[in-house]
């Protein structure tokens, strides 16, 4: 009788989870529509252009190769102001040259990883929120009709900020001589291939 | 003959779990239903909704990077203050155009990048001020579903949220620690940015 007692209470609840599982969801209208797309195309954007994926993970490179406080102002700067970049092309703000100038970032900060070139913080800070502007511009501003902008934007920074993660991971290679050339080589192959954005920014 | 009543009573139990479980809830256009009545729909609003959410979480941090005193503050003043927001809200009848979210956004991430020191009596200014706005808003959007219960979740919620969130931050030790919460708080900030921008694009 215990057994056959078992059983039944194993049926029952067996029976009250079928039940919940057909339990028939609510009507919800217009809810939650494209949002988590949203959130998936921003994260995705970022990583759809070589040349941004080169110069943010640069960022992070340069980053820790010049050390403390660089290793975080530099990727605390550049979302910030790449947002700032973002905000003018949202608001209708035009801006020449956003090719060129994205080719040129990977120029320039692929040049400075490569030479450990170590100016004054503010003048590393400068340089890469100058770039930052035409990153934001360009990438920011895509948002597909139906998503939501507040999640394509978490996306999209969110992104951003884990291709400076990796660069700065790579950059911990840093402590090392055979490191430091491996990171000097990477940084002339993002200012060569920064040239090969600038000829077809141009052509 | 003991056994028996509880076997039946199981059977019993069952049948009435069951049943309750196929009751059909009330359609809500843009709220979340969790179908487990008002309170868990507030809590479920307050977790989904990251316009509620983000700003919640980096109040919670901010606090967190302040120290004990302010975190203590936070942690009874922001949940009754986004309460009484949202009692202002529930009685209100229009909604406010501009988007003061994304304002709080790009407040308090700037002031977690920032790792800005202020006054005590500043920081509880802000708690409330965030507190209040988030609150009001969050009012009028539960005004059509779980309402003051609803409200009651939210503060709850948010209790527990600032409690972990705060401690958690309050008990890093080491220094990049403290930059990563920094540059969470720069993306919070960005994110503020964009929102703004999208709204006067008409996309936010």
């Amino acid at each position: 009788m215990e057994k056959y007692s078992g059983h039944m209470n194993f049926l029952t609840w067996g029976l009250a989870f079928a039940l919940y599982l057909a339990w028939p969801a609510s009507v919800l209208a217009h809810v939650e529509q494209g949002q988590a797309v949203g959130f998936i195309t921003g994260l995705e954007h970022p990583w759809s252009g070589l040349d941004h994926v080169l110069a943010m993970i640069a960022v992070g490179i340069w980053g820790a190769q010049l050390g403390n406080p660089a290793l975080w102002i530099l990727p605390v700067t550049f979302p910030m102001v790449m947002s700032l970049g973002a905000m003018m092309g949202l608001l209708g703000i035009p801006l020449p040259g956003i090719e060129i100038g994205i080719a040129v970032s990977a120029i320039l900060l692929g040049t400075m990883v490569l030479g450990e070139v170590k100016p004054k913080l503010y003048i590393a800070a400068v340089m890469v929120g100058f770039f930052a502007i035409f990153h934001g511009h360009a990438h920011g501003t895509e948002l597909p009709a139906g998503q939501s902008g507040l999640l394509y934007s978490m996306g999209f920074v969110i992104a951003t900020g884990v291709l400076h993660g990796i660069g700065i991971t790579i950059g911990l290679i840093h402590r090392w001589p055979a490191g430091k050339l491996a990171l000097r080589g990477a940084g002339a192959f993002i200012a060569a291939m920064g040239f090969v954005f600038l000829w077809q920014a141009v052509a | 003959m003991k056994r028996s009543l509880l076997h039946n009573l199981r059977i019993l139990l069952g049948a009435a779990l069951s049943a309750a479980l196929l009751q059909p809830s009330e359609a809500a256009a843009h709220l979340v239903t969790t179908g487990m009545g008002p309170v868990y729909d507030g809590i479920g609003h307050l977790l989904l909704t990251p316009e509620d959410l983000v700003p919640a979480l980096a109040m919670s941090l901010y606090a967190g990077m302040r120290g004990r005193a302010p975190g203590r503050r936070a942690l009874f003043l922001f949940p009754l203050a986004w309460l009484l927001g949202g009692f202002a809200g529930l009685s209100a009848s229009g909604t406010p155009t501009f988007p003061l979210p994304a304002i709080s956004f790009l407040l308090l991430g700037a002031l977690i990048a920032a790792d800005l020191r202020m006054p005590d009596n500043i920081f509880t200014v802000l708690a409330l001020a965030v507190g209040i706005m988030h609150g009001f808003f969050n009012g009028i959007a539960l005004k059509a579903g779980p309402s003051g219960l609803g409200l009651l979740g939210i503060m709850a919620a948010l209790f527990v949220l600032v409690a972990i969130v705060s401690a958690f931050v309050l008990s890093l030790k080491p220094p990049w620690a403290r930059i990563a919460v920094r540059v969470a708080g720069s993306w919070v900030a960005a994110m503020g940015l964009l929102m703004i921008g999208w709204f006067f694009r008409g996309q936010g």
